[in-house]
C-alpha cells in the first residue's frame, strides 16, 4: 500500500449506474467549495491523498477501469469510500434480465447489476455515500406506477446498516445535489477517514445536519413577503410563492440560503417553486407540483398571529413528507401500482 | 480473462470496453478487429439501463411533465424541461410573453456554452492529450512536439505538443481553465433558469425568473468573459484537429458515415412562434438554429410538420414488446395529416427484461428512424453541433448581424472583449461527416451560441426598457389535447409528444438524441449510427493487440457526445474467435 506521509491513499469508487441521470456527477463538477481539483490535487490542509475512480472524468475505460471495483470486492483496496448515484431497482421482481448493469461478469458475459455490486462492496467500504435523492430515498424513478421497483440505498442495505468503520449510509439528497453540499460532505468524510474529524453528524434520515437542519422557508429571502401576507398568484413576481406550489415551509434544504453556485440561483429565492426534491417523500407527496400545498392555506392565513401553532402544524406536515412512500422495498413483489408485462 | 500471447495475424479479435468513461451515463464498446487490415470489422450497440419514464408518467398531471422529464438527463435536463414546456404550451394553447422566451433562449444558450465546453475540453480532449497520444501513437507525439501551431498568436501555445500538454487531465492548464469556465457559464444558466441541471423557474406559459436590469448585467458580464476565452478555443481546436489530418493521412475515414443528419431546430423567435401546430412550419423556420434533415449533403426538408410526421419508433433488437395491437391515440395531426402507428404519439412502452443476446435482443434503447416515404433512415445528430451548423448553413435563413447563414457556411461575428479584438469565425460545410468534423463543429457552435446570446440580451433589454416585464401567462389545462415540442438537446435532436385525456397524461414519449445515435439494429436490420460509424473504420493506433487501447474507436464514440443515462453498449457480433478485454495499466494509478 503506497502512502502519503502517514495516511494511506483513499480511493473513491463511484457507481453512477443506479437508475440515475448522472446529474449528481455533473453537479459535482460545478462545485467550488471545494472543487474537485482541490480534492484531487490535495490543496486543502490535512486532506489524505485521494484517487477517484469516477466514470464521468476517468482516464481509464472498460475492464481497466472496472478492475478497481473487482479489487475492492475482494478486499484488496483499502480504504475506499463508495459513492452511489441513482436509485436501486428491484431485480427480484422478474425472472431474467437486468434493469441496470455496471461492467460485465467475466463468467457469464452478462452485465453485473448495481445490486450485486452493492452486495459485493458494502462489507469492505469504509463509508458509503448516497449522492442525490434517487440514491438516498428512491427519487423520481421510484414514483408511483414505476415498473422497476426502485428504492434508495438505505432501503436496499437496510436503514440500520453500518460500515465496518461504524458509519451509516451518508445521504446527500437533492435532485440534483447542490454541488457544494456534496463536495463538502466528501471533504468531511475524507477528513474523518484520515482521522482529522469526529463522526459525521447525521439526522434521522441520514443527512448531514449542518446542511439539512433548516427548512427552505427559514433560509428564503422571500419570507418577508410571507410575513406581510403577500402571496403571488402568478409566476415571475417577487412575492412569496406558497400559493402557487412552493413547499418551502416544510422542506429541509439549504439552497435558498446557499444559492445554487457561488450564491447565484436557487429555487423560491429566484422565482422557482420548491418541489421538495431533497425529501424522502419526493416526488409523489409533492405532486401536482404547481398546486398550492394542502397545509399552506391555513398557515398563510394565520401566520402573523399564531406563530407557535404554525410551527407545530408544519412539523406535522414535515413529518409526513419526510417519509418515503410504502412501495420502495426489497422482495419479489412489485407494489408501485404497475402491472408487470413480463 | 483471456489475453492473446502474441499479435494475431489474419484473425479477427473481439475486444470490449465496458463501461466507456468520460461520457454521461454507462456505455460499453464491443468490437471485432482485423489487426492485419487495421480495420474494425463489426460492431453492435446495446444499453444497460431502463428507468421507464413513459410508463410512470401515465395518469400524472400534465403540468408536472417538465419537472419529471428534466430528470431524464443530468447534463441536458433543462433541454427536456424546455421541450416539455414547448409541448405543454401547444397542448394548453398558451403563448408566453416575449421576455420569457428570450430568458429561456438565454438559459439554453448558456447550457450549450457550458456543456460543449466541459465535454470538449475535459472529456473528449483527453483522447488527444499528451499522455494519451504518447501511449497510443508515440510517432504522432514526436511530430506534434515539433509542429508549430498555425494560430499560436491567437491561443498562446507555440506547438501542437504544447496544446496536447495543456489538455492533460487535471494537470493541464487549459484543462483546468476550461473547467472553471464551465462554472462561469453554469452561473449564467442559473441566472435564467434557477438551477443547473434541473431548472426551478421554467413553466408552461413562461418563466418564474424575475426580469430586472441586474439579471441581464450579471449575465452579459459573464458572457463577455466567456467570449474572450472562446477566441482562443476555436483556433486552438482548428490547429489540433487539422494536425491529425496531416499527421495521420486517411484520418478522415475515422468515424466516417454517410451524411444522414437531423436537427430539430433551437431558440424560438417569440415574434413569430405562437406554439400552434397549424403554424409550426412557419415558426420552425424562424428558429435561430434552423431545423433540417440532410441526406448526402442535400437538405431534404426544414419543415417541422414533415419532420414530425416522419418519425418512426422501431424495436428490432431492444427489450420491449410491440404495441401495434394497442389502440391508436392520435390518428391525424391538427392539420389533418394521418399519423403512423409507429409515431411517438401512438407508442406504448412495454418493457420485457431478458438476458442479453447479441444475436437477438441486446439493448434497452429503441431505434428511432425517419421515414422519407421509402426508407427508414438511421439519422444521426453527430453529437449536435455538426447537424445544427450544417442545417442552418444550408437553409440560409438566419441573419441577425452576429450570425449569418450563407447557404454553404455560417459566419459568426464576436465583438471586442477584454484581451482580444473583434473576431469573425466561419464554419464551412465539411467534406465528411466524421469524428474530427463532429469535434470541430463543437467548438464553432460554442461561438454560435454565444453570438445568439448577445442578440437575445439585446432583445430582452428592449422588452424590459419598454416596460414589458411580465414573464408568465396563465392557462387552463384542457380535458383532452395533444402537444409536441421540438428543440435541440446539447447533443442533438429532442422531441416530446404528449396526449392528454381527462386532464391527465394518457401518453408521453420523449425522444432525445442518444436513442437516434446509439440505437441497435432495427427491425429491418439497419445498424444504428454508432454501430455504422465504427464498423469499417480504420485503426491508426500503434499499439499491438495486447496493449491496444482502442483510441480511434474511443474518439469516434465520444465524437457523438454520448449521453447515456439511457445506457448503451457496443458489441461486435458474431462468433467468438478470440476474446480480449481491454488491457491493464495499473502502474499508472497508485493502488
Amino acid at each position: 500500500m503506497p502512502t502519503n506521509g502517514e495516511h494511506p491513499v483513499v480511493h473513491v469508487l463511484w457507481i453512477n449506474a443506479g437508475l440515475s441521470c448522472d446529474g449528481d456527477s455533473v453537479a459535482l463538477t460545478a462545485a467550488m467549495q471545494p472543487s474537485i481539483e482541490d480534492i484531487v490535487l490535495g490543496v486543502l490542509p490535512g486532506l489524505p491523498k485521494v484517487v477517484f475512480h469516477w466514470p464521468l472524468i476517468d482516464y481509464q475505460n472498460g475492464e481497466e477501469f472496472m478492475e478497481w471495483f473487482w479489487m475492492a470486492s475482494r478486499g484488496q483496496l483499502e480504504p475506499f469510500v463508495l459513492v452511489v448515484e441513482g436509485s436501486i431497482p428491484n431485480e427480484q421482481i422478474k425472472s431474467e434480465g437486468y434493469w441496470t448493469g455496471f461492467g460485465n461478469d467475466p463468467k457469464t458475459g452478462q452485465p453485473v447489476t448495481v445490486n450485486e455490486w452493492l452486495d459485493k462492496l458494502a462489507p469492505y467500504a469504509t463509508a458509503i455515500v448516497a449522492a442525490g435523492t434517487c440514491a438516498t430515498y428512491g427519487g423520481i424513478h421510484a414514483m408511483e406506477g414505476n415498473p422497476t421497483g426502485a428504492m434508495g440505498v438505505p432501503d436496499y442495505l437496510g436503514w440500520s446498516w453500518k460500515s465496518k468503520a461504524g458509519l451509516p449510509v451518508v445521504c446527500v439528497p437533492g435532485c440534483p445535489i447542490q454541488p457544494d453540499n456534496l463536495s463538502e460532505t466528501l471533504l468531511y468524510l475524507l477528513n474523518q477517514v484520515a482521522g482529522n474529524a469526529p463522526m459525521i453528524p447525521l439526522d434521522e434520515n441520514l443527512r448531514p445536519r449542518w446542511l439539512f437542519d433548516l427548512t427552505v422557508h427559514e433560509g428564503c429571502d422571500r419570507a418577508g413577503f410571507y410575513e406581510q401576507g403577500q402571496f403571488t398568484k402568478e409566476y415571475g413576481t417577487v412575492e412569496c410563492l406558497v400559493k402557487i406550489g412552493c413547499w418551502g415551509p416544510v422542506v429541509k434544504c439549504n439552497v435558498p440560503k446557499r444559492g445554487w453556485m457561488a450564491g447565484i440561483g436557487g429555487c423560491p429565492n429566484v422565482g422557482g417553486i420548491c418541489i421538495g426534491c431533497t425529501m424522502p417523500g419526493f416526488p409523489d407527496m409533492f405532486m401536482p407540483f404547481m398546486d398550492e400545498p394542502p397545509g399552506a392555506k391555513i398557515s398563510s392565513r394565520t401566520v402573523a398571529i399564531y406563530g407557535g401553532l404554525i410551527r407545530s402544524l408544519r412539523s406535522m406536515t414535515l413529518h409526513t413528507v419526510d417519509k418515503e412512500t410504502k412501495w420502495r422495498h426489497r422482495g419479489p413483489a412489485l407494489t408501485t401500482g404497475y402491472r408487470p408485462t413480463w | 480473462m483471456t489475453m492473446p500471447s502474441q499479435g494475431p495475424s489474419g484473425k479477427l479479435v473481439e475486444m470490449n470496453w465496458d463501461p466507456i468513461t468520460r461520457i454521461v451515463g454507462s456505455l460499453g464498446i464491443y468490437t471485432k478487429i482485423d489487426f492485419e487490415k487495421r480495420k474494425v470489422a463489426e460492431c453492435k450497440s446495446t444499453s444497460s439501463i431502463f428507468r421507464g419514464y413513459s410508463v410512470f408518467m401515465k395518469g400524472k398531471d400534465p403540468r408536472d411533465s417538465h419537472f419529471i422529464t428534466s430528470r431524464i438527463c443530468g447534463i441536458c435536463g433543462d433541454n427536456h424541461a424546455t421541450c416539455s414546456c414547448y409541448t405543454q404550451n401547444m397542448a394548453y394553447g398558451v403563448k408566453p410573453p416575449h421576455l420569457a422566451e428570450w430568458i429561456v433562449n438565454l438559459g439554453e444558450a448558456a447550457e450549450y456554452m457550458f456543456d460543449h465546453n466541459i465535454f470538449q475540453e475535459n472529456l473528449v480532449c483527453v483522447d488527444f492529450c499528451e499522455k494519451m497520444v504518447k501511449e497510443t501513437n508515440p510517432g504522432v507525439w514526436e511530430r506534434a512536439a515539433k509542429t508549430e501551431a498555425p494560430h499560436a498568436a491567437e491561443h498562446g501555445y507555440r506547438t501542437i505538443g504544447d496544446i496536447m500538454k495543456a489538455v492533460n487531465p487535471i494537470e493541464g492548464d487549459f484543462y483546468r481553465e476550461a473547467l472553471m469556465m464551465s462554472r462561469l457559464t453554469r452561473e449564467m444558466f442559473c441566472l435564467m433558469e434557477g438551477r443547473h441541471v434541473h431548472p426551478s423557474t421554467l413553466y408552461p406559459g413562461g418563466v418564474g425568473t424575475v426580469a430586472t436590469v441586474q439579471l441581464f448585467s450579471d449575465y452579459t458580464t459573464r458572457l463577455m468573459r466567456y467570449i474572450d476565452f472562446l477566441k482562443r478555443v476555436v483556433p486552438l481546436h482548428d490547429d489540433l484537429f487539422d494536425f491529425f489530418y496531416q499527421a495521420l493521412p486517411g484520418y478522415h475515414e475515422v468515424g466516417q458515415r454517410r451524411i444522414l443528419l437531423g436537427c430539430w431546430g433551437s431558440f424560438q423567435d417569440p415574434e413569430v412562434c405562437n406554439f400552434r401546430y397549424a403554424d409550426m412550419t412557419n415558426w420552425g423556420r424562424a428558429m435561430f438554429v434552423t431545423p433540417g434533415i440532410i441526406v448526402d449533403g442535400k437538405l431534404v426538408t426544414n419543415d417541422l410538420v414533415q419532420i414530425n410526421l416522419g418519425i418512426r419508433i422501431l424495436l428490432g433488437s431492444s427489450y420491449y414488446s410491440d404495441w401495434q395491437t394497442d389502440e391508436k391515440f392520435v390518428t391525424h395531426d391538427p392539420l389533418g395529416n394521418p399519423v403512423d402507428g409507429r409515431h411517438p404519439w401512438n407508442q406504448t412502452t412495454i418493457p420485457m427484461p431478458q438476458k442479453r443476446d447479441f444475436d437477438e435482443k441486446y439493448s434497452w434503447v429503441m431505434s428511432p428512424r425517419w421515414y422519407d416515404g421509402k426508407n427508414h433512415l438511421a439519422l444521426d445528430t453527430g453529437g449536435g453541433p455538426i447537424a445544427r451548423l450544417w442545417s442552418t448553413a444550408l437553409s440560409g435563413l438566419v441573419d441577425i448581424g452576429y450570425i449569418k447563414a450563407t447557404g454553404k457556411s455560417v459566419v459568426i461575428n464576436l465583438p471586442r472583449s477584454a484581451s482580444k479584438p473583434e473576431a469573425r469565425f466561419e464554419w464551412k460545410i465539411p467534406k465528411w461527416s466524421n469524428t474530427i468534423e463532429r469535434d470541430r463543429a463543437r467548438s464553432y457552435f460554442q461561438a454560435y451560441a454565444a453570438a445568439c446570446a448577445l442578440h437575445f440580451v439585446d432583445k430582452a433589454l428592449q422588452e424590459l426598457r419598454a416596460g414589458r416585464d411580465k414573464t408568465w401567462e396563465s392557462f387552463k389545462v384542457p380535458k383532452d389535447a395533444i402537444g409536441c415540442g421540438f428543440t435541440e438537446a446539447v447533443r442533438g435532436v429532442l422531441s416530446h409528444h404528449m396526449v392528454i385525456r381527462g386532464g391527465k397524461i394518457a401518453n408521453y414519449h420523449p425522444y432525445p438524441p442518444t436513442p437516434w445515435n446509439a440505437s441497435p439494429r432495427d427491425s429491418f436490420g439497419t445498424p444504428g449510427p454508432y454501430e455504422d460509424a465504427i464498423q469499417g473504420q480504420p485503426i491508426f493506433e500503434e499499439n499491438p493487440p495486447d496493449k491496444f487501447k482502442g483510441i480511434d474507436i474511443m474518439r469516434t464514440v465520444r465524437s457523438f457526445d454520448p449521453c447515456l443515462p439511457c445506457g448503451v453498449h457496443i458489441y461486435a457480433g458474431g462468433r467468438v474467435i478470440e476474446q480480449v478485454h481491454s488491457p491493464f495499466h495499473f502502474e499508472e494509478k497508485q493502488r
